[in-house]
């Protein structure tokens, strides 16, 4: 089954710090290593994206940046058995943060894509 | 943390983590399958005190921490430490503790290598090597590999056992294969994770989804191993075959679960992002023609393909022709003789069906019928799709096939 992942946070207080971004890229190549991360990339700031509504049948289409507080910072998807294999693949991901940026905080949403066993063939 | 319920989260790391444990006991103790006891030992020892202690920070340094002291108190135990410790030259005569277990900490991807080369040593039977395999590469439990291959446990726990035993007896070494056999010995890894593969992707759609999950477990070996060994191109031509392959899964069968044969798919639902893999991965083996490489070549050849009719037939039947020629078999022909009917006319591919000699093999007559059928033939053709039908084990497969029968003689 697969999951997808997405690392959300606000504005952090600092720069992210030197060696954040190879420990990330060293965690990626194991996890693709491991044959469970398929596809992953960074996300621009909403600013360079769009939004496209609709309301009250009415087409909308916003410049960003968006409203929210928190960013959509990157995704990554994975190929795993459990839900708790892609927890764990985002908790490892997230000490990461922990452990090299002080202060920074966010979350990673595990979402599951829906799959061929979540349509189980008529008995 | 709180939310997960620790014994799936004890699993869930045990499965990202247990290959790499187990090749890194089995370089100490010499033995994958006391290897493989220890590790299971740490497994329980983590699954009795996490759900009390809460999962630790770091789980899989934890249950590698855990299973190494199993090692060394088994080692000590044995009276075999001091000589393991020679073996792994980290002895030291002025050392009072000798650091074996900073000997487990330096691990390297070989030993996931080394593990990989002996669960699918040639010594072992396929069926050893496959069940072997996916339970300390994989991480399956025998229940889970039983359930997958439809057999009882007791069949799997036998399989495996032995095969523990047959490495032990022929005393397989822990080690990468010597220049002089890595060829046969890598062609015989590629085939067990083949064969996982084909298994899974043979069960269109059953009742239970760990079947078809077969084919994931494939893939993820595969990928395993394209990581660990990277400068082989089968073992890219492999993983490429699998993705391409893996990539029209949606389109395989109906709701019913009714197979649909590749030039009915709707390629819409092919998976685009499987179709990508394969496609890079391929590109690692470019200009070499192992058999692998050759068969996702042709898989390629199809996923490139927006229509059945914008099929390059002229490609595949060529990259045929040279399959034949690495690796003949009578199947090979067989598929050759569809793409040349395609790419040069029907006439052309029944030629090539007609010197071949296959007992039992359905699909030589299902071909040999459409190519009757598209040359006008029909009541030979009808009598072909009727001798394929009959000859089918498969019941979807036979329904198909007596399918085309029926519509040619409605046809007449």
């Amino acid at each position: 089954m697969r999951y997808l992942t997405l690392l959300k946070s606000a504005q952090p207080p600092t720069p992210p710090p030197p060696g954040l971004m190879d420990a990330i890229a060293k965690l990626g190549a194991e996890a693709a290593a491991s044959g469970a991360l398929l596809d992953t990339a960074g996300l621009a700031p909403s600013s360079a994206g769009a939004r496209v509504g609709l309301y009250g049948g009415r087409l909308s289409v916003t410049d960003g940046p968006f409203a929210e507080a928190k960013e959509t910072i990157s995704y990554a998807l994975y190929q795993v058995r459990t839900r708790e294999e892609a927890v764990e693949w985002a908790s490892r991901f997230m000490k990461l943060h922990r452990d090299m940026w002080e202060g920074w905080e966010g979350e990673v949403e595990v979402l599951k894509v829906f799959g061929p066993e979540d349509f189980p063939p008529p008995a | 943390m709180a939310a997960t319920d620790p014994r799936r989260a004890v699993e869930a790391v045990w499965r990202i983590e247990s290959a790499r444990i187990v090749a890194g006991l089995a370089r100490i103790v010499r033995d994958v399958g006391l290897a493989e006891e220890l590790a299971q030992d740490a497994l329980v020892i983590a699954l009795e005190r996490w759900p009390v202690d809460g999962v630790p920070d770091q789980p899989g340094a934890w249950l590698m921490a855990t299973a190494k002291h199993r090692a060394i108190d088994a080692l000590r135990r044995s009276g075999t430490y001091q000589r393991k410790l020679e073996e792994i030259g980290r002895a030291t005569p002025e050392a009072e503790e000798p650091d074996l277990a900073g000997a487990l900490d330096d691990y390297v991807g070989d030993d996931v290598l080394r593990l990989i080369f002996t669960t699918c040593h040639p010594v072992l039977s396929t069926e050893s090597r496959v069940a072997l395999t996916l339970r300390l590469l994989g991480g399956l439990t025998t229940g889970e590999i039983a359930r997958a291959y439809l057999v009882p446990e007791a069949t799997v726990g036998q399989r495996i056992s032995r095969a523990k035993r047959t490495l032990a007896e022929k005393r397989v070494p822990f080690e990468l294969p010597p220049p002089a056999e890595a060829g046969e010995r890598l062609a015989s890894v590629l085939e067990a994770v083949y064969l996982i593969f084909n298994e899974g992707y043979a069960a269109t759609a059953g009742t239970d989804w760990l079947r078809p999950a077969l084919c994931e477990e494939a893939l993820r070996l595969g990928r395993i191993l394209a990581a660990l060994a990277p400068r082989e191109p089968e073992v890219h031509g492999l993983v490429a075959l699998m993705e391409l392959q893996a990539s029209r899964t949606p389109a395989r069968t109906d709701p019913r679960g009714n197979p649909i044969l590749l030039q009915d798919q709707d390629r819409g639902r092919w998976d685009r992002l499987l179709i990508r893999r394969g496609l890079a991965a391929l590109a690692h083996a470019e200009g070499t023609f192992g058999p692998y490489v050759l068969q996702a070549e042709i898989a390629a050849c199809h996923a490139r393909a927006r229509s059945n009719e914008q099929t390059d037939w002229e490609r595949i039947a060529a990259l045929y022709a040279v399959l034949a020629h690495v690796s003949p078999s009578p199947v090979v022909e067989l598929n050759r003789a569809v793409a040349v009917g395609h790419a040069y006319g029907a006439a052309h591919g029944l030629e090539i069906v007609d010197g071949l000699v296959l007992p039992h093999y359905p699909l030589l007559p299902a071909v040999r019928a459409d190519l009757l059928a598209r040359l006008g033939r029909d009541a030979e053709a009808r009598a072909e799709f009727e001798r394929a039908a009959r000859m089918s084990g498969n019941a979807r497969t036979r329904d198909l096939f007596q399918a085309r029968a029926d519509a040619l003689s409605a046809d007449r």
